[in-house]
């Protein structure tokens, strides 16, 4: 597993794991990620959208038990951010002690590393949420 | 239309293996079962198994199974539905039964998950969820619960320690069964005590990583009485329904609400006819504390923000009005994962035949519910004493 082949599977979605690009239907419902059939209504007339990055944090954790491939990164704070444009994102959080987590922290999205491959393998970036740089 | 019965379970000790592989497992479950009706043969199998590729490199289940267990060249295919994938088999071999093409069907549910690392059998355990959006950003499985349950905490107002219940009820109730991994009552304070694997969940809001094969045999009960069953055999399948939820908890309409078992549960009380409070004992999906809650709550036998309230006020215990997990649950008993539907499906054959260890009195109807992905896919079937 974990092989360096998987460059087309990562890269095919850069656009919206660095610029946090999700989906807008016909009738204005906004989704992430981006695709085909909008959830709320099933319109297939979708656009893309691109969301503010601008969120608070509704629920957090600590990752120390992580699955193969983040064992270096260990323990790190996950969470989920509603977007102040609708969507729930998961992500990991950023430049934060985890002691200053909590509901409703306000954050902002940032490209950040997201993991490595073997020593040649392939980098994944992606987005992150932190609080916001003043 | 036809009716459904089991008429034979059988199952393996759950716990760590060492000495047994994937194969030895499923064959021995299934030989107990098949033993257990008094027959030698079946029309198919129906093989219940989440991520075997990953674990142990090995797919073609129905094949493997069937081949090794001297069943000839009937048709056998492997269900997968994450961590509902026992409890998709056996409703997959109900509707072979039920539709007619086939009369006596055999469901066994396996799952070796300690002949990989740790940390491996973690990241097979995320393809349960969104590899792209969840597990991209090193989602654990234990992290999506432990997103819900924070989440919980702070909606209803419940603590670490009103959560931990329900591990102890299940631990109560596995120190009677002797295929449950863990024989052994714990405290309260043994849960609180426990390492945090991701905040605020803890070792012991879990169930463990474990081995494990379970197998039931489904027929018609004309069938049935054909093979010369004793009828004190027969439990009925009187109710089912599935449904999914979005795979991505980020995308779920209510983070706090299994919508999926919700649906499925509707289906399987108007098939049954039956309503929550008619349900004499309920095997529910505890991987986690925070699911034995959730799922009280989807099966209508709590109020929305409730279910923990039930294990506070002690009516999910053996005597008390809703018993849960009466032979340890996925929390004591051990959660093989691709089996653990047809594990509750065989401990409520027994309870429902009068067997179980920690008999539930009069048993007369049981509900088992099975949980893929973080609520993503859910099965609720109904069973009746015949």
């Amino acid at each position: 597993m974990s092989r360096p082949m998987q460059v087309s599977r990562y890269w095919r979605h850069f656009r919206e794991k660095y610029r946090l690009i999700g989906g807008k239907c016909e009738n204005g419902h906004v989704f992430f990620p981006h695709r085909q059939v909008c959830p709320v209504c099933g319109s297939r007339n979708v656009e893309e959208y691109e969301f503010s990055g601008k969120g608070k944090v509704i629920s957090w954790t600590i990752v120390r038990n992580p699955p193969s491939g983040f064992e270096y990164y260990k323990p790190y704070p996950l969470a989920l951010v509603q977007l102040e444009d609708g969507p729930i994102v998961l992500a990991q959080l950023t430049d934060v002690d985890p002691e200053e987590i909590d509901f409703g922290m306000e954050v902002e999205v940032v490209t950040k590393k997201i993991r490595e491959f073997e020593e040649d393998g392939i980098i994944l970036y992606g987005y992150k949420f932190r609080p916001p740089v003043k | 239309m036809r009716k459904a019965v089991i008429i034979g379970a059988g199952m393996t000790p759950v716990g760590e293996h060492w000495k047994l592989g994937l194969r030895d497992l499923a064959v021995e479950a299934l030989l107990n079962a098949m033993d257990d009706a008094g027959i030698d043969k079946v029309d198919s199998l129906y093989v219940g198994n989440m991520i075997s590729g990953p674990l142990v490199e090995q797919e073609n289940l129905g094949a493997l199974i069937a081949d090794w267990a001297g069943l000839g060249n009937i048709p056998a295919v492997k269900i997968e539905a994450a961590c509902a994938s026992g409890g998709a088999a056996v409703q997959e071999g109900v509707k072979a039964v039920l539709s007619g093409l086939e009369d006596v069907v055999a469901v066994v549910g396996i799952e070796k998950m300690t002949d990989a690392w740790p940390s491996d059998t973690t990241r097979y355990l995320g393809y349960a969820a969104d590899a792209e959006w969840e597990l991209f950003h090193g989602a654990s499985f234990v992290a999506l619960n432990a997103l819900v349950m924070r989440y919980y905490m702070k909606t209803y107002g419940y603590t670490e320690e009103d959560l931990a219940l329900f591990a102890v009820n299940a631990h109560a109730n596995g120190a009677k069964n002797p295929y449950a991994m863990f024989k052994r009552p714990i405290k309260v304070e043994t849960v609180l005590k426990s390492p945090y694997i991701a905040d605020p969940l803890k070792l012991f809001d879990a169930s463990p990583v474990c081995d494990g094969a379970a197998a039931v045999i489904i027929t018609t009960p004309e069938k049935a009485e054909e093979l010369g069953v004793p009828k004190e055999k027969w439990v009925e399948v009187a109710g089912m329904g599935r449904a999914i939820d979005t795979i991505n908890l980020a995308n779920r309409e209510d983070l706090l609400t299994l919508k999926a078992a919700k649906i499925a549960a509707e289906r399987a009380y108007k098939m049954a006819g039956v309503e929550p409070k008619n349900i004499d004992f309920f095997e529910v999906h505890d991987a986690f504390t925070i699911m034995a809650a959730l799922s009280l709550e989807a099966l209508g036998v709590a109020k929305k923000g409730e279910g923990a309230k039930l294990a506070k006020e002690g009516q999910i215990a053996i005597d008390a009005d809703y018993p849960i997990q009466t032979m340890g649950g996925l929390k004591a008993r051990g959660h093989p994962v691709g089996a653990t539907g047809v594990y509750q499906t065989v401990e409520a054959v027994l309870q429902l035949r009068g067997e179980a260890p920690s008999q539930v009195p009069d048993a007369e109807v049981g509900l088992t519910q099975n949980i893929g992905g973080t609520g993503s896919n859910i099965t609720v079937s109904i069973f009746r004493r015949v």
